[in-house]
């Protein structure tokens, strides 16, 4: 169930969106994409202003495009919900190509997968051009409990040992046959991941005992980065202010 | 006759569940010193080590490094003089980047800007990563993660290195890396280490240590000449490997 | 369960980010004793933990596969609140980093899949203790039927969330429907694996489970489970097929006996103003009430569910995993 991609998605460069300060490019694309959700379906217009938008900021950020669309592919199974919406929702039907469809589950559709699509795009570029570790910087100056990306740089600097361990305790299993098909024959599995658990938990205590080593008194060291500064926010708010402006006009025009 | 850099008197030990492990360990390592500990799996090298820096406290018996008795109060000094490498150089580097793992621990002691910068380049040039100074610990090989694990502890300028294994998992050529790394170092050092070889070449004293206790202290070739002395402790010489005839 | 932006409508999103958010700084409090020495790294495994456990599928049925949400099972492992933290951490990177789930959509996101999962899942557990012995296999079973209800109430949460907020026009009863029997299969899945993963976890270092506590050690044995297994995976396909089968004729069969007792107004008559709840939720003017019924059943229930989880959570300390020798 939607176990998405473990590939990081951050894309090497030094461009001006590269060098923007996390905190400032984080609240950036939320509320650009607030700014999306926030306009009228009926307005394709804005949508499109912003997928051009993206588009500058892409091209500003030198990610090429087949790598966004390629990322962008993990909101495919809920495109594939919406494309079934005009079949199945209630209300008014049409003819498209011969077919009996619902306005509404057209409409649905098109809201869907506008607001999705660009959605994405946005969190992949906000991906693309800030490595993690900033973003959650980013995060604790905009108060965000110190406490929470904290776990959160541990849980990626052990992901990919955890799931290296996780991946040698199948090609184990696997090379003994096991070749489970039926719910009743993943006992192995479960079994597998109790032994995960157990083993990340004691390695985590080494850690700690390693932090404790190294003089660690509880709380983390500032290591990274200068706090965003007026230009970078100026800057930054670029991109909101097209969807939000968008938004803002489409539901204007909607009144008149 | 150098100063006593650690001094360990008379330490008791039991795990939660009562067995005991350290039973009476007493031990000096004079500064610049090199000294191997060798002895069975189990026999409580590790958790010796770890009263150095105050992770594991002692039922009774002291702990004295730079003439400082390790206490609560004394315990974040200790800890910048006691360098410890873990046997996983996966549970040391814990942090994005090698940069900021090795600047971890001057951080914690209040060390900032760009004295925390020079020291960070000294540590890692020390051990010859400084150009792994931007990757990511798990870009790493296992021979780079283990001289970077050294490097976390070494800008911390401690008086004593303690390294818990040092060459497991290591290939021939990244173990000669680490051996020349080592050999550079003027600071004292306590080698954990079941690799005679490497312990003959690198360290000039030895302890044996078994049942919690140190049975042998001497000259590292002495010890493994001995064949009674490594038979009773489950020491064995690698095939072929006679210490009588390496020149020093 | 990863919805995208623009699943649900902005005030949907924005409510349930409220709710999230105060859940979420709850479980903090809770926490933050604990958190501020050993159990940051210890969280932040855990953590890679869920994640890397998300990723991996275990077999369905003639070999197609399902993924685990693990809220549950971090609950029971790391008691509710860090467990809800835990997960709540997995869900919002995945989204931030990894471009899975939309940015707008975190709010309901982390409470269908961290504060439901974790809290509900959690009331369950312990109302399943009381009930079952308190050996490995009794705590296991616990830990499996919590999955599965976890599941379920994770769905229903969503339904709920769906009436008010949502952007397309189905009717609600079709959405429950779907969503929770679907959901029950899914969370058959996910209770076997969590009970076989807690059980082998308790066989070993019964200490790491938060919520073992009482745990009988002198039965700490562990006896085979193979009966109890599957006698629990075919009674929770019955059931499953049972309530499926109810849910999706729900509509029908109901109304026939709310248009008998007279429960259903007229044609001409609306029972609310429905500028609260999407006007797509409750189309359909026979429906409506039935919605608005089914609605209400479900919203208590998951409320109930979190809230009596949250309140437990934040009653009972924490205990903290007893010490154990360093390796070595």
């Amino acid at each position: 169930m939607g176990a998405g991609h473990s590939h990081p998605l951050h894309v090497h460069g030094h461009s001006a969106v590269h060098r923007l300060a996390p905190e400032a490019k984080v609240v950036a694309v939320f509320a650009f994409v607030f700014g999306v959700a926030l306009t009228p379906r009926e307005a394709f217009w804005a949508f499109a202003l912003d997928a051009v938008a993206l588009a500058v900021v892409a091209a500003v950020a030198k990610v090429p495009a087949r790598f966004v669309l390629t990322r962008a592919t993990v909101v495919a199974p809920f495109l594939g919900l919406a494309l079934l919406l005009p079949f199945v929702a209630d209300g008014p039907r049409t003819e498209v190509l011969g077919v009996a469809v619902a306005v509404e589950g057209l409409w649905g559709a098109w809201a869907i997968a506008a607001r999705a699509l660009l959605g994405v795009t946005a969190s992949i570029l906000l991906a693309a051009t800030t490595e993690i570790p900033d973003v959650l910087k980013g995060f604790e100056r905009l108060r965000v409990p110190p406490v929470l990306t904290q776990i959160a740089a541990f849980m990626l600097r052990y992901l990919e040992v955890v799931a290296g361990e996780l991946g040698r305790m199948r090609t184990a299993m696997t090379a003994r046959g096991y070749d489970p098909r039926w719910l009743w024959q993943a006992k192995p599995i479960a079994a597998g991941a109790g032994a995960l658990f157990i083993r990340s938990y004691e390695r985590g205590e080494r850690v700690h005992a390693a932090m404790l080593a190294r003089g660690w008194n509880g709380t983390m060291p500032e290591l990274r980065g200068a706090p965003a500064t007026t230009a970078d926010w100026t800057r930054a708010t670029l991109l909101p202010l097209v969807s939000l402006t968008a938004a803002l006009a489409a539901a204007l025009i909607a009144r008149t | 006759m150098h100063h006593a850099v650690v001094e360990v008197d008379d330490l008791t030990f039991r795990y939660p569940d009562g067995t005991t492990a350290l039973d009476g360990f007493s031990l000096t390592v004079h500064a610049g010193e090199r000294v191997a500990v060798l002895g069975p799996n189990g026999a409580g090298k590790t958790t010796f080590a770890l009263h150095l820096n105050g992770i594991n406290r002692a039922r009774s018996g002291r702990v004295v490094v730079d003439g400082t008795e390790l206490s609560e109060r004394t315990l974040t000094e200790i800890r910048r003089r006691v360098g410890h490498v873990f046997q996983d150089p996966d549970d040391q580097l814990f942090m994005p980047t090698v940069r900021e793992d090795v600047a971890f621990g001057p951080a914690n002691l209040g060390v900032t800007g760009d004295e925390l910068q020079a020291r960070v380049e000294a540590a890692l040039d020390s051990v010859g990563m400084l150009a792994m100074i931007g990757r990511a610990p798990h870009h790493l090989s296992g021979g780079e993660r283990r001289r970077v694990a050294v490097a976390t502890v070494l800008s911390m300028e401690p008086s004593i290195l303690v390294l818990d294994e040092p060459t497991s998992n290591l290939d021939p050529a990244s173990r000669r890396e680490l051996t020349t790394v080592l050999e550079g170092l003027g600071v004292a050092q306590l080698v954990i280490t079941h690799d005679l070889p490497f312990a003959l070449e690198l360290c000039p004293r030895a302890v044996v240590v078994d049942g919690g206790r140190v049975v042998a202290d001497g000259p590292t070739h002495e010890l493994l000449a001995d064949a009674e002395l490594l038979h009773a402790h489950r020491l064995e010489l690698p095939y072929g490997f006679d210490p009588r005839v390496v020149q020093r | 369960m990863h919805a995208p932006d623009g699943f649900l409508n902005l005030g949907t999103a924005v409510a349930t980010g409220a709710i999230s958010a105060g859940a979420v700084g709850a479980s903090l409090r809770q926490t933050g004793q604990t958190l501020k020495e050993k159990q940051i790294p210890l969280a932040g495994v855990s953590a890679a933990f869920i994640f890397a456990a998300q990723m991996f599928n275990f077999p369905v049925a003639a070999g197609t596969t399902g993924h685990l949400l693990g809220g549950a099972l971090a609950a029971v492992l790391l008691g509710p609140s860090m467990g809800a933290l835990v997960v709540t951490v997995v869900v919002v990177v995945q989204a931030i980093a990894f471009a899975d789930g939309g940015l707008t959509a975190l709010g309901y996101n982390v409470l269908n899949m961290a504060i439901v999962t974790a809290f509900g899942g959690w009331v369950v557990f312990r109302l399943t203790r009381r009930v079952l012995p308190a050996t490995i296999n009794g705590i296991s079973a616990a830990a499996g039927l919590a999955a599965l209800v976890s599941v379920v109430l994770s769905s229903m949460a969503f339904s709920v969330q769906w009436l008010f907020g949502a952007t397309f026009a189905v009717d609600f009863a079709t959405v429950f429907g779907a969503m929770v029997s679907v959901h029950l299969l899914i969370g058959v899945g996910e209770g076997v694996i969590t009970m076989l993963a807690v059980r082998a976890v308790l066989a070993v270092r019964p200490d790491l489970v938060a919520g073992a506590d009482g745990l009988d050690l002198d039965t700490a044995e562990v006896r085979p489970m193979r009966a109890l297994t599957i006698g629990g995976i075919v009674v929770a396909f019955v059931v499953s097929m049972v309530v499926a089968q109810f849910a999706v004729d729900a509509p029908d069969g109901l109304e026939r006996v709310a248009e008998d007792t007279g429960f259903i107004a007229s044609a001409e008559d609306h029972a609310l103003d429905s500028f609260i709840f999407a006007d797509y939720a409750t189309a359909g003017i026979e429906n409506e009430t039935l919605s608005l019924a089914i609605a209400g059943a479900t919203g208590t229930i998951v409320t109930l569910a979190v809230g009596t989880g949250l309140f437990m959570a934040v009653r009972r300390r924490e205990d903290e995993p007893l010490d154990h020798q360093p390796v070595g």
